[in-house]
């Protein structure tokens, strides 16, 4: 098993670790994701119809409404989080969100973490001390 | 970390009262998380007060409860005096006074009243529009705002100068209780330079067209700020820009952008790249222009049942126009036609008789919301027709919609015969 370790910044703190879900497509989750369900639902999207609950999303941005943070909200509400959220390029809908789904969220990686890491990969996230750690499942 | 000027210290040490040392505490983490240095000053805040989808998490009524909850995210009740920036608001759950034709059941009209009550006691205005440039809301150039809405930020930033990223509800009511925003992003004169150059070959000059442009470059772009340079000149009017402003924030994040001669800030192309270098030039030609359409319609068959136009929220001269097409005529019994506007314009249309030409044809204008804020749709439609990118992007994923997009003359040919006509000239 190989393994390999990312740098980057907090955004939300805290420890987690899980199977990550990874898209290299930007998420709007207003119009794109059904909160209460927890799956992504946009039509054209590569993960459409695929659930986050529990996982590590890896994402390169938010993109679309400013809806963002109020869906997270009802996300966490809901009880569908994902564990953790690994985030390429940080904007203010991200910003805010992270702060009300309060899952440990990484931004400023060293490297493109959409790049690095593949859906099912296992992976730990440090928020706090902003390190990510990626057990490969393909070695 | 976040440096704290004297004031936003005070208020973080709870000194002007529960409400603003709370909105600090959220500030704080927002700019934290952002990575933002300091604090600008903000007295222009378009703010979400909506409260929905929440009632399928939790039922609250109480305004203080519900603002607590949900938008300063605590279950704390704190009660708000007065808020402090100069605000309008978003779209909410409903048009108030046509909740009945949208559907909407009563427990949620209940819930926007409890919402109303609690604008009026804070001093939150009660526009409910997502085009508050279009009701007066119109910043100065260079001023700093905190704005939601995707489709009312480039309005800001790009065609009128002012300063704002895309706010969210839990930034901007902090935001409006504390007059401050993070100093991050496009508050920062070198974030708003140009990044990609956008040859447009082809004439931009119907609202279809900004659309399709703004729905294709959107999706290529994604967050970059695009600088359009229109091979064939014409200046864009506001309900064109409106089109090219919500595509380009549906199919990806456009927040900022020029055009070359046209937007303040884009005097020529040097200006709007403002020393960058282009990553890429970006052609936008008849192929583009059909892939944006092709993506955009998703119906089959012919067979139209709800005709959903207003979004973003009319302009008086879509109004004007909708009227003439549907003066005299009548819609289809098996269509229902829905147009949407701002409730300040919706009262020059009752004068100039517009709201009465609709009335007569078997349509319905409405205000403050739109179907896809509150999945509101006609009982049993499956297929909408619309002349909004934006409309057409989500309605699918939130109503699970089948979509035909085209022009305003496509939609209203739609609701008198029942059937989709329209294609790509």
């Amino acid at each position: 098993m190989s393994q390999i370790v990312l740098n980057g910044r907090k955004v939300y703190g805290g420890v987690s670790e899980g199977e990550a879900l990874v898209t290299r497509q930007n998420i709007s989750t207003w119009g794109g994701v059904h909160a209460v369900k927890g799956i992504i639902t946009e039509r054209r999207h590569e993960l459409n119809g695929q659930s986050f609950k529990d996982k590590i999303l890896v994402f390169p941005a938010a993109k679309g409404s400013s809806g963002w943070s109020t869906v997270a909200q009802v996300i966490r509400l809901a009880d569908q989080s994902p564990k953790a959220m690994i985030i390429r390029d940080i904007s203010s809908l991200t910003g805010i969100g992270a702060v009300v789904m309060r899952v440990p969220t990484i931004t400023d990686l060293d490297q493109d973490p959409t790049e690095i890491i593949e859906t099912g990969d296992w992976v730990k996230v440090d928020a706090d001390k902003g390190i990510v750690e990626i057990t490969k499942k393909r070695a | 970390m976040v440096e704290l000027a004297r004031d936003e210290q005070e208020m973080l040490d709870g000194k002007h009262g529960r409400a603003q040392q709370r909105s600090m505490e959220i500030l704080v983490q927002y700019a934290d998380a952002l990575g933002a240095e300091q604090f600008v000053d903000t007295n222009n805040v378009h703010l979400f007060v909506g409260f929905h989808p929440y009632p399928e998490v939790i039922q609250i009524l109480d305004g203080d409860e519900l603002a607590s909850k949900f938008l300063l995210d605590t279950d704390e009740k704190i009660t708000v005096d007065y808020v402090k920036a100069f605000n309008t608001t978003h779209i909410w759950a409903m048009d108030l006074d046509r909740w009945q034709v949208m559907g909407a059941p009563e427990s949620l009209h209940n819930l926007m009243e409890s919402i109303r009550a609690y604008c009026i006691r804070t001093g939150i205005s009660l526009s409910a529009t997502c085009t508050p440039y279009q009701v007066g809301n119109l910043p100065t150039r260079g001023e700093h705002c905190a704005w939601t809405e995707s489709s009312a930020v480039p309005f800001c930033n790009a065609v009128l100068g002012a300063r704002t990223n895309t706010e969210a509800a839990h930034s901007a009511f902090p935001s409006a209780l504390t007059g401050k925003i993070p100093l991050w992003g496009l508050h920062l004169e070198e974030n708003r330079r140009g990044t990609h150059l956008i040859d447009v070959q082809l004439d931009v000059n119907s609202i279809m067209d900004w659309y399709l442009l703004g729905y294709y470059v959107g999706e290529v772009c994604q967050l970059a700020v695009p600088v359009y340079e229109l091979r064939h000149k014409m200046v864009p009017n506001i309900s064109m820009l409106k089109g090219l402003n919500a595509a380009g924030a549906s199919s990806g994040g456009i927040m900022m952008y020029h055009i070359v001669g046209i937007t303040p800030e884009a005097p020529s192309r040097q200006a709007a790249f403002g020393g960058n270098k282009s990553k890429e030039t970006i052609v936008y030609g008849e192929a583009q222009r059909r892939k944006a359409y092709e993506n955009l319609n998703c119906a089959k068959g012919e067979t139209v049942d709800l005709v959903n136009i207003g979004c973003p929220h009319y302009s008086l001269e879509q109004l004007r126009d909708v009227a003439r097409l549907l003066d005299g005529k009548k819609i289809h019994e098996n269509v229902d036609l829905w147009i949407w506007t701002a409730y300040q314009l919706k009262s020059i249309a009752d004068r100039n008789g517009i709201t009465d030409t609709i009335k007569k044809a078997g349509g319905h204008l409405m205000t403050d919301s739109c179907p896809l804020n509150t999945n509101l749709f006609p009982k049993g439609a499956s297929v909408v027709a619309t002349d909004s990118a934006k409309h057409a992007h989500y309605a699918p994923a939130i109503g699970g919609l089948d979509v035909y997009f085209g022009t305003m003359e496509n939609c209203i040919d739609a609701a008198v015969t029942g059937k989709w006509r329209g294609e790509l000239k």
